[in-house]
């Protein structure tokens, strides 16, 4: 007789107590995570890109957390309860299997892991790539004017260049609020990553292609930069800081800039999408 | 069959010392594979040194190297005997099949056919190389304390990066195939021994010389790329990153082998009776295993050898310069890479499932869920490797679909939950430590797993990919995972594999030291990683400052509870040595019920099966109030 | 203990012993840095501190045995020419650097990188002239401190020179004098290098001596 297991509590009373307690502790947890814990998660809103992936870390936060608070609170009911009395060598019920719960288990994470990637291929082809390095060829692109910078990476720096401002080069990134931008990152020797965390930027830099991001910035601010991708002895120490500026500092900005750094744009390469990474002179 | 065959000293006479050392043995393995290093060194010096002028200018000669460490390990395996079967067929003298088999402790140093020998081989020779992948994590906590780097030096830290991810990502693939397939597989399935004992061995000494191969790279400059090796960088790399290559190529060959000796020891030794619904949970698990590692590795030692081909004899296979690609790399890479974390988690699941029923006194529940489980993780893992390549640039219509694959494949890791939570339910747990890893693994696999959720989200990657995140995550489900059924395989099994103890309150003091060490060092990695700092880096902003000293305090005390483990294993092991009962689990599983030790032939009598393994637990009848379906009936 | 137990404590001591040795040989390797070398302090108006500093197309096999033809900087210390990139200098104050080139010309892959930047004036005297910026393909090494935004691209010995040098310390060789100055802020360890693919040799030559510290990559140490 199944009394063997706990002769005054029969099967139901288990299940009972521990989908409520699960259930309470969902209804709790996850409003909190989406309202409280939500707004605050990365990368912040710098960006349309950036408040789009926060948009998405919180809803995979949210279906995340009753998954976590399902096997979690059920190892620690399992722990608590279903214990070898100490001294004894008692045995379980010997069940194998039951259809109605493994049918049941296989439909709900069928339904909820294809619904979490339906849901993020509307996101990334409806936020033009939510920020990521698309390549050369980006599926879906944004409408509207939009401001050209390139991004040069190369051991162990990154420039920026501003075709639509005479191809000059700058050491920093300097853009202005709220003018979709159209990054193209590239490198010119090993793989770097550039990443703008604030903004929700992330594209690798590979030598001899284009790699294109789309993004909005949304609020001046500044913002950090850094190398996401190994690329040798000073990757960690490849970061700088950029900044997001109003349309007339911006211009008075890359004015100064062109000033600033007349000699160096009449040397430099004229702008491609990509450049050859041998030097102006090859090496003897 | 008698299988009284004496164990240990069986010299009738006293030799002096010199002539027992004459022979195939390590020490002419050793001298060899120094004799074969220096040949081909020579060899790749008259090859390259002087035809090609710029590499005198930077003073590197990557041929010589990779010719070095062929011949050495040519040499080594020579030395130990492994030539000695192939020639001696080739001149036509009789098959034989067992090596070393009867002698003393003498045969855990050489070549031993025996597959309960060639699994305490692994079962030591990785935990060596485990320690030292440990000494070089905490080197590179101990440099995260600053947010410069003032301990170690920059190229340094990279190359402590990239030897502590490869060793344990080569060494611990064969983790628990290694030890514990090799000794406990062919005595679950009532076989006397593997399908191709010599090819086993083999599979061990080629990790053995892997290991120190990648250990000589500090010789060498180190190398700057981490664990994955990519191009270009890898072909600017000084010469220690030939050791990684061949390291790599080695552990390849290794992996491939042992998952070909394992599959047709699956498939082809079962005894009689023991159809595929009666194989143990765990065999499962190694058979899927190896269908990954003969899949997986052969990719992997192609790309290394085009790698190597960059390096040495500048072709362009990876150079975009020279017409190749980045993108090829880290493509066949990842094609590699993607099979082996699942190589690394699939005998995770294989342990736990197998470990369970013993504690909980209940049969395992969901076995044929649990096998597709199995099988569908083995099936999909080849088709999810780009999800390491979202924001790289890589074709954008592709994407959806890797998302689509990667969140596929949660599908069959959760039934290996569900199954958990089946046989925990209404069960009678034993809190030994075997069940408490157990446990613990269900935590930690499952925080792994949800994390990976977020990482197989395009829109999400962006916000995570090459940070801290991903180290947490795979932390989670390596660490947490494999390493935490490893632990949990060798308290299990070591009374059986030695007929010792270990000492339980050590084991506890162990357990618990790990595991909340553990989560204490990586649970705040998701925060660093969401708030933005990179991997493999010496340099941070000061703001992470405080949690990067909490975590490397963490991880001292981490390395701490290894360092208790490893006392109570030479403490139980070597000086105590209290005998272990013959069955002190009382598992109903096969290799519980030969005697310890296990005879050189396993069973005197072939088994026959009639059912699996688990019978525990008293019979339920229908009709009960609130009862689920009968016992033997369902999946 | 039994005869085989002592056996196995045997080879576990030794088993030990040699752990700990290697341990200590792979920390100590680790930790391994060039020695740090303080600039010289200027005496007089002003004040600040000067570094003397010279690039050398082979370092030469007694200041490394192991990499002799690789190029390096150097740093000059009461007379004597020290192989190291590790420099210290004061917080909040000026740094004047005079550095002897030696190498030839290889080129910058990036001729952005041709233009002086961050020096005081924007500029930097090379054998006596003041310029803001030199022809790109004429670059031998740079000098920069990313995080100070310090850029100064150093020229190469002109083609056809009579006597290059051969090894360091190169002293009596064909060279160019660069001198600049800049000024530094916060105390902390910052990193410097040079973006000429000069590791001839290596993929985009940017590899051996250009990723080891000691030879073209280096710390400056505010204090």
């Amino acid at each position: 007789m199944s009394a063997e297991s706990h002769p005054a509590q029969p099967e139901g009373n288990h299940a009972r107590r521990f989908t409520a307690i699960w259930l309470i502790a969902s209804l709790i947890a996850t409003p909190l995570v989406i309202f409280v814990l939500g707004p605050e998660l990365p990368p912040g809103n710098g960006s349309d890109v950036a408040s789009g992936q926060v948009t998405d870390n919180t809803v995979l936060l949210a279906m995340a957390t009753p998954v976590l608070l399902l096997v979690v609170i059920y190892l620690l009911y399992a722990i608590i309860v279903f214990r070898q009395p100490a001294g004894a060598a008692l045995e379980g019920p010997a069940v194998r299997g039951d259809t109605k719960i493994q049918t049941t288990w296989i439909v709900v994470t069928s339904i909820l892991v294809l619904s979490l990637a339906a849901y993020g291929t509307v996101r990334l082809e409806q936020g033009y790539g939510a920020g990521s390095g698309s390549g050369p060829k980006p599926l879906t692109v944004p409408k509207g004017p939009k401001l050209e910078v390139q991004v040069i990476a190369q051991q162990w720096a990154f420039t920026y260049r501003y075709p639509g401002y005479g191809g000059v080069e700058t050491t920093h990134l300097v853009l202005p609020v709220d003018q979709t931008v159209e990054l193209h990152v590239t490198s010119i020797d090993a793989i770097h990553s550039f990443w703008a965390y604030q903004l929700g930027v992330k594209a690798d830099a590979n030598p001899g292609v284009d790699n294109v991001a789309f993004f909005r910035p949304t609020t001046e601010q500044i913002f950090e930069v850094h190398c996401a991708e190994l690329c040798g002895i000073w990757h960690g120490a490849m970061f700088d800081h950029g900044r997001i500026v109003s349309a007339p500092a911006f211009a008075l900005w890359i004015r100064e800039q062109q000033i600033r750094f007349a000699p160096a744009t009449k040397v430099l390469e004229p702008y491609a999408k990509t450049y050859s990474p041998e030097p102006t002179r090859r090496a003897h | 069959m008698s299988t009284t065959a004496a164990t240990g000293t069986t010299q009738p006479t006293a030799r002096p010392l010199w002539r027992r050392l004459i022979g195939f043995n390590l020490l002419t393995a050793v001298i060899l594979g120094v004799g074969g290093y220096y040949l081909g060194w020579l060899i790749g010096r008259e090859i390259d040194g002087p035809s090609y002028v710029f590499r005198e200018k930077v003073n590197e000669n990557d041929v010589a190297l990779l010719l070095a460490y062929f011949f050495g390990v040519v040499g080594f395996l020579i030395g130990l005997g492994f030539a000695n079967y192939p020639l001696s067929r080739m001149l036509g003298r009789p098959a034989s099949l067992r090596e070393k088999e009867q002698q003393g402790i003498g045969r855990y140093f050489g070549l031993c056919t025996d597959h309960k020998v060639v699994g305490m081989q692994y079962l030591v020779g990785i935990g060596v190389f485990f320690f030292i992948g440990g000494l070089n994590a905490m080197l590179i906590r101990t440099q995260l304390l600053h947010s410069t780097p003032t301990f170690v030096g920059p190229n340094q830290y990279l190359s402590l990066v990239g030897m502590h991810g490869t060793m344990m990502m080569g060494m611990m693939t064969s983790g628990i195939l290694g030890p514990f397939a090799n000794y406990f597989v062919p005595i679950m399935i009532g076989a006397r021994r593997m399908a191709f004992p010599r090819i086993e061995a083999l599979t061990f000494w080629l990790l053995m010389a892997a290991g120190f191969i990648l250990t000589s790279t500090i010789f060498f400059g180190g190398f700057p790329t981490g664990w994955t090796g990519y191009a270009p960088l890898n072909t600017q790399a000084v010469m220690g990153m030939d050791s990684y290559i061949c390291f790599f190529a080695l552990v390849g060959i290794s992996m491939c082998l042992l998952g070909l000796n394992m599959m047709a020891t699956i498939i082809t030794m079962r005894a009689p009776g023991l159809t595929w619904s009666r194989l143990p949970i765990f065999v499962w698990s190694v058979f899927g295993t190896s269908i990954l590692m003969v899949l997986a590795a052969p990719t992997l030692i192609a790309t290394l050898l085009m790698a190597a081909l960059d390096r040495s004899i500048n072709t362009s296979f990876f150079i975009a310069g020279g017409g190749g690609s980045s993108y090829l790399f880290q493509n066949l890479f990842w094609f590699f890479g993607h099979p082996e974390v699942y190589i690394l988690a699939l005998p995770g699941f294989g342990i736990v499932l197998e470990l369970l029923p013993v504690f909980t006194r209940k049969p395992l529940w969901g076995y044929r869920l649990a096998v597709s489980g199995m099988l569908g993780v083995t099936l999909m893992s080849f088709f999810v490797w780009q999800h390491h390549l979202f924001v790289s640039g890589i074709n954008a219509d592709l994407r959806p679909f890797y998302m689509l694959s990667t969140e596929i494949i949660s599908i069959p890791t959760g039934f290996i939950f569900l199954c958990v939570m089946g046989t925990l339910w209404r069960s009678r747990i034993t809190f030994s430590v075997p069940m408490l890893f157990c446990l613990a693994w269900t935590f930690n696999f499952l925080i792994g797993g949800l994390s990976g959720v977020f990482l197989s989200d395009t829109p999400s990657d962006v916000t995570t990919h090459g940070s801290f995140f991903v180290m947490a995550h795979f932390h989670y489900t390596i660490m947490g995972g494999l390493i935490f059924a490893f632990f949990a395989g060798i308290y299990y099994w070591v009374p059986k594999m030695t007929g010792l103890r270990l000492n339980e309150r050590l084991a506890k003091v162990h357990f618990w030291g790990m595991f909340l060490a553990f989560n204490s060092t990586f649970l705040p990695l998701f925060v660093l990683g969401f708030e933005g700092m990179p991997r493999r880096v010496s340099f941070y902003e000061p703001k992470f400052h405080a949690l990067n000293v909490w975590v490397s305090v963490s991880a001292f005390v981490l390395g701490l509870s290894m360092l208790v483990f490893l006392f109570n294993a030479v403490y139980s092991l070597i000086f105590v040595r209290a005998r272990a009962e013959s069955n002190p689990w009382r598992s109903k599983s096969l290799e519980w019920q030969v005697p310890t030790p296990v005879p050189v032939h396993n069973f005197d009598q072939i088994p026959v099966f009639d059912s699996d393994p688990y019978d525990y637990g008293t019979p339920v009848t229908i009709g009960a109030a609130g009862a689920p379906a009968a016992a033997g009936a369902g999946a | 203990m039994s005869q085989s137990g002592k056996r196995i404590l045997g080879v576990g001591a030794a088993v030990v012993l040699t752990c700990a040795l290697i341990g200590l040989y792979v920390s100590s390797w680790a930790t391994s840095m060039p020695p740090t070398v303080a600039a010289t302090p200027v005496l007089g108006a002003g004040g600040g501190t000067q570094l003397t500093l010279e690039t050398v197309p082979s370092i030469g096999p007694n200041y490394s045995p192991t990499h002799p033809s690789w190029v390096s900087y150097l740093i000059r210390q009461n007379g004597k020419w020290i192989h190291s990139t590790i420099f210290k200098v004061r917080a909040n104050s000026i740094v004047h650097v005079t550095l002897y080139q030696y190498d030839s010309a290889s080129g910058l892959r990036n001729p952005f990188l041709s233009q002086v930047q961050g020096t005081v004036g924007g500029t930097a005297t090379i054998d006596g002239k003041t310029v803001n910026s030199i022809p790109p393909e004429e670059a031998s090494h740079t000098f920069v401190i990313p995080e100070m935004g310090v850029f100064v691209p150093l020229p190469g010995i002109p083609e056809g020179a009579k006597t290059p040098c051969e090894f360091a310390p190169c002293e009596g060789a064909d060279h160019r004098t660069v001198s600049f100055s800049f000024r530094t802020g916060k105390k902390g360890r910052y990193r410097w290098q040079c973006f000429v693919p000069c590791a001839a040799g290596t993929i985009a030559g940017f590899g051996g001596p250009m990723q080891t510290l000691g030879y073209m990559d280096g710390f400056i140490d505010v204090v």
